[in-house]
């Protein structure tokens, strides 16, 4: 009697032993499922022309879905070690989702800041929080600088000394 | 093998096969209420219709919405809105019938809290009941991404990035919720498929577990009394039903609940046909655009107390009072401590408790509501701390009441 109850234990081990086996590994299928596609990941370099700009005038770009902001600096505005310089000029360049959330946040040439309507927060011309709930700057995209353009998506050497001081986000 | 007779009767047939008459006896006509409630106890079974017209209502949707992000906006405002016959009562039945089941599931929440129905062997009623909430809440923001207009992109955008767990920057995670960077395609038929299907299965199983709950502690009454229902429902079926003091469920119970939600229907049925815009956000009727977020954004009037408690404080400290908020009343049962089941009246400070909650949620739902300006901020702030510091004195007060 002992012996079949051992065999029965057995059987109920091994069993339970396989179902799991199979249920990690269909968890893990259904992880792949939800992942962004590889053709939503592929796309992705935009390229920017910066000649045009103006000072103190937003322009939005789109990447990856999201808001690029760039911002021409006028010379009344604070340097900051995140600006991209282009010749002689300074451009304040980010994701133009609030740190917080990530709704868009407006400018306000008038008062040369960004005001977020979801939750309040507000960032200066360099892209800080200048008041809460966010506490991060806005996030620099990966860049690189070609003559008077920039591409997006790409890492270029200016970009990389600036994510090394770990001034990106 | 079963004796099965020639059947005398249709229900006779059913009954050797499926034993009808005991599942109907013990399902209803012997399934004890107390008879000490008021009209507050009706509102299990409103709720239960509510959910009735969100299921029918949102068949007929369902029939002509198109998940995809770039035909979504126009099958809900032009095709079922303007060219499906009745199209509109069903959207209109739809968006009323998912504001208004909030409303009720909020009376039905503070009856409960109001007269101790979650503890001494009720804890399981009450912890089936957050659990149909929070699923019910996730119901609702599912639904709220599918006409695909402006509310439903950054509603969605908003709520993923609260997966981001702040400074903890889990992108990825956020990015695996959205199956995109930003929410896209993906994003839209995948929370198609939770609206429509699996949501409202887990919903189905806890309404089943939440009915149950209810089976061996029973309802709860006006006066918390400890009520022998054995002996009492042997009173009433001995014929002493004066004396008794329960009533069987089918009818006596049923015909004062149906009353109850007759009355509700007239209402419900008052605001489909003529205040149903109050469920439609107008900014949602502007198609979604990535590139510009509307001026104010806010969540549904039901949402608004959390979102407050979200919005005054800083980043992560916000987050922990907000994640702390979706939990909080699932610790009920045992953040008090009294072993008192009673109105809250009869309850000496908790009975303040009650009220100072009550009218705290009203507040923050208000501020919610505001743009975070000003004396609204200070307001806000005040509303939440109170939120957090209720919860924190619950076991303090409650262990100071006397037992009775």
């Amino acid at each position: 009697m002992s012996v079949k109850k051992e065999r029965r234990d057995f059987l109920g081990l091994a069993l339970g032993g396989f179902t799991a086996l199979g249920g990690v590994a269909a968890l893990g299928a259904m992880k792949k499922t939800w992942d962004p596609l590889p053709s939503v990941k592929a796309a992705g370099f935009t390229t920017v022309d910066l000649s045009a700009a103006q000072e103190n005038v937003l322009n939005v770009e789109k990447w990856r879905g999201k808001p690029i902001f760039i911002l021409k600096k006028s010379a009344d505005m604070k340097k900051d070690d995140r600006d991209i310089v282009v010749g002689d000029a300074r451009y304040h360049v980010s994701i133009g989702l609030c740190t917080h959330l990530g709704c868009i946040p407006a400018y306000y040439p008038k008062d040369k800041n960004f005001i977020c309507a979801c939750h309040g927060g507000q960032f200066d011309t360099s892209g800080h929080a200048t008041k809460a709930p966010p506490v991060k700057p806005l996030e620099i995209p990966p860049f690189k600088i070609d003559g008077t353009k920039l591409v997006l998506g790409e890492e270029g050497e200016e970009y990389k000394k600036m994510k090394a001081a770990g001034i990106t986000a | 093998m079963a004796h099965f007779e020639k059947a005398k009767s249709v229900n006779d047939w059913l009954d050797q096969r499926l034993a009808v008459n005991t599942l109907r006896r013990v399902l209803s006509t012997e399934y004890w209420i107390p008879k000490n409630i008021n009209f507050l106890w009706a509102m299990g079974m409103v709720l239960a219709v509510t959910f009735g017209l969100l299921l029918i209502s949102g068949i007929f949707l369902l029939m002509y919405y198109k998940p995809d992000v770039n035909l979504a906006f126009d099958s809900v405002n032009n095709i079922i809105m303007n060219e499906v016959g009745y199209g509109w009562l069903w959207r209109h039945i739809h968006g009323v019938a998912a504001s208004v089941v909030f409303l009720i599931i909020y009376i039905h929440m503070f009856t409960g809290i109001y007269y101790g129905s979650y503890k001494k062997g009720r804890e399981m009623i009450w912890i089936s009941g957050m659990l149909l909430f929070v699923t019910f809440s996730a119901e609702a923001f599912s639904g709220y991404m599918l006409p695909w207009g402006q509310m439903s992109y950054w509603a969605g955008m908003v709520i993923t990035n609260l997966f981001s767990a702040g400074s903890l920057e889990l992108n990825g995670v956020v990015e695996w919720i959205r199956g995109d960077y930003v929410p896209g395609d993906a994003y839209l038929t995948r929370f198609f498929m939770l609206h429509v299907l699996l949501l409202p299965l887990v919903i189905l199983g806890l309404i089943g577990l939440h009915f149950g709950a209810l089976r061996i502690p029973h309802v709860n009454n006006q006066d918390g009394e400890d009520i022998d229902f054995d002996v009492e429902s042997k009173k009433y079926l001995a014929g002493d039903t004066k004396e008794s003091k329960v009533i069987r469920f089918q009818w006596d119970f049923l015909s004062k609940d149906i009353f109850v939600l007759g009355v509700f229907l007239i209402f419900f049925f008052y605001l489909v046909f003529y205040h149903f815009s109050f469920a439609l956000d107008p900014v949602n009727f502007d198609p979604a655009d990535g590139l510009k977020t509307p001026a104010h954004i806010y969540p549904e009037w039901y949402f608004l107390w959390s979102y407050e408690i979200l919005r005054p404080f800083p980043k992560d400290p916000g987050l922990i009072a907000f994640a702390f908020a979706q939990v909080a009343f699932f610790l009920l049962p045992f953040l008090d401590r009294s072993p008192n089941v009673a109105p809250a009246n009869k309850r000496g400070l908790f009975a303040i408790w009650f009220w100072v909650m009550l009218v705290d949620m009203i507040v923050l739902t208000v501020m919610g509501k505001l743009p975070p300006e000003g004396i609204y901020n200070v307001i806000g702030l005040y509303a939440a701390v109170t939120f957090l510091v209720l919860w924190a004195v619950l076991p303090i007060i409650t262990m100071l009441e006397k037992k009775k």
